[in-house]
């Protein structure tokens, strides 16, 4: 396995911190940028050759970028697959970017902060991610970084259309700001439905962690923006900031209403999780996500005493499959890492060996 | 559970979308899984509602000849409304009527606001402020008699100028 990667899984990521702007409801910030190549064919319908010139070219670029100074680089078919997974559940690549790892890489800069995917679905992926709800800074880094990439590069743009990307959901400014927030309080009062509803009536969408949603995977929801053509940056980022102050609002709200009315069920809902996650033997990353998110909201309450938000939010990202194997140093089957995973929990929140 | 897709092995991952608010759950083993990859996402994904928007576009919009391929890398826009996704940068140009279209269909608006590539405002292809760049939209808009995008940009202008003013205040 990757050294540079062993130095990774010593630390949590950036976007685990657990600090930030609202962090008790907000996890992490992330604005990232589609940028291409002109005249040379877009990855999905490059070849060898071509996608490898792209690879070439941009590496020189970020070796030329003050901000990307002493970032690791890998190339994805150079890793191993659990080291491509272990990427992927730090969300520095995307899961389509493991897919055909020929040609494609990754570039990461300032602790975990700044990932560059090349060749993913466009020749650049540039990311920024911060913990809490923190997308100005995030701009205003990224903003940076792409203008120094720009200087080396000959990015396809047209005045009329912005950047020119290879789906058109993202020409303009190739821009997608994500917030991932934790609702878990909305689930609980079944108010997340209206909610969702509404924030893709107002130019958003939402999804699960890792793509996947709902209730099952932690009551975790990416929110991000949909248009990326006709208003500025700034714009989006603004527009997402006001929705999401008032879906954060909401939230706060249905906290309020349960432990006024509901404290004695919300507080056994929450020891329950917490006992399972203590003493039980064997559990999937399902259900490990579940009980988690029940914990977190305890922490966030108040209610569990000298357990942090960082700890609990450390045990989201090691209980995922790749992080639990390369904790293990081996490949584990998904029957041994349920016994892993309920082992590593249990050790973290002191329960019995 | 079983694998939704072998149906003979637990299913140990469970994949779930939320699109428009209507959710799509997928219970699958890890063989399975591993063999779809990503696969599972794309199922789901923007290309289908894409060359759904494309299709729908079919009747109605000035239509490119299906058979005109992009002399860069060889795509027509037949291509395209299968898959959802363009070719190359060189496409943009190619299929200029039925895009520009799409774009507006997709965003509400077909002219793009924001930053440029630093290299193309220093040789000045692209004005210098976000504001000049503004002001030149607007020119082009009115002589293309578009005029709703026309209004658009007018009103960007002015809330580009008032921030201007307020910033001149506060100093």
């Amino acid at each position: 396995m990757a050294k540079e990667l062993d130095e990774l899984l010593k630390q949590p990521s950036e976007w685990l911190r657990g600090v930030g702007p609202m962090s008790e409801i907000v996890m992490s910030s992330r604005i990232r940028l589609a940028r291409n190549i002109e005249k040379l064919s877009f990855p999905t319908r490059a070849t060898k050759a071509s996608s490898r010139e792209v690879l070439g070219l941009v590496r020189d670029g970020v070796s030329r970028s003050a901000t990307l100074t002493s970032c690791l680089f890998f190339e994805m078919g150079e890793l191993e697959e659990v080291d491509r997974q272990f990427l992927v559940e730090r969300h520095l690549v995307s899961r389509e970017h493991i897919v055909q790892p020929d040609a494609k890489a990754v570039a990461i800069g300032q602790g975990e902060v700044i990932s560059v995917m090349i060749n993913e679905e466009d020749h650049l992926r540039i990311q920024v991610m911060q913990s809490g709800l923190n997308l100005k800074d995030g701009w205003s880094l990224i903003d940076t970084l792409d203008d120094e990439l720009s200087e080396t590069l000959p990015y396809a743009y047209s005045s009329d259309w912005g950047y020119l990307t290879c789906c058109p959901t993202n020409t303009g400014t190739g821009m997608r700001a994500s917030v991932m927030v934790h609702l878990p309080s909305l689930v609980i009062a079944k108010q997340i439905n209206k909610v969702l509803h509404t924030i893709t009536r107002l130019g958003l969408t939402a999804r699960g962690l890792y793509g996947e949603g709902t209730e099952a995977s932690g009551n975790f929801f990416q929110i991000s923006n949909q248009v990326a053509l006709g208003r500025s940056e700034e714009e989006i980022i603004e527009n997402i900031e006001r929705i999401l102050n008032e879906v954060i609002h909401q939230e706060q709200a249905a906290r309020e209403s349960l432990m006024t009315n509901n404290r004695v069920q919300l507080e056994d809902r929450i020891w329950r999780a917490f006992g399972v996650l203590k003493h039980a033997q064997t559990m999937s990353s399902t259900e490990a996500l579940d009980l988690l998110s029940a914990v977190r909201l305890g922490v966030d309450l108040g209610l569990t005493n000298g357990l942090t938000r960082t700890t609990v939010n450390e045990l989201f990202l090691f209980s995922q499959p790749a992080h639990l194997q390369k904790l293990e140093g081996k490949t584990l089957t998904a029957k041994e890492r349920d016994t892993k995973r309920a082992q590593l929990i249990r050790s973290r929140l002191g329960g019995q060996g | 559970m079983l694998c939704e897709l072998c149906k003979q092995t637990q299913a140990t991952v469970h994949l779930t979308e939320i699109v428009n608010d209507q959710m799509t759950e997928l219970h699958l083993c890890e063989a399975c899984a591993n063999q779809k990859g990503a696969q599972v996402e794309s199922h789901f994904g923007l290309s289908d509602l894409l060359s759904g928007l494309a299709d729908f576009s079919k009747p109605q919009e000035p239509e490119e000849v299906p058979v005109k391929a992009c002399s860069t890398c060889g795509m027509t826009y037949d291509d395209f409304r299968k898959v959802g996704r363009l070719g190359c940068s060189e496409c943009y140009p190619t299929f200029k009527r039925s895009l520009g279209s799409l774009l507006k269909r997709i965003h509400g608006s077909p002219i793009h606001v924001g930053k440029s590539p630093l290299r193309l405002i220093k040789s000045g292809k692209v004005a210098k402020t976000e504001l000049l760049e503004l002001k030149r939209k607007l020119e082009r808009a009115i002589a293309d008699e578009a005029f709703e995008e026309a209004a658009k940009l007018r009103d960007q202008i002015r809330r580009f100028e008032q921030q201007e003013q307020q910033a001149k205040h506060k100093k």
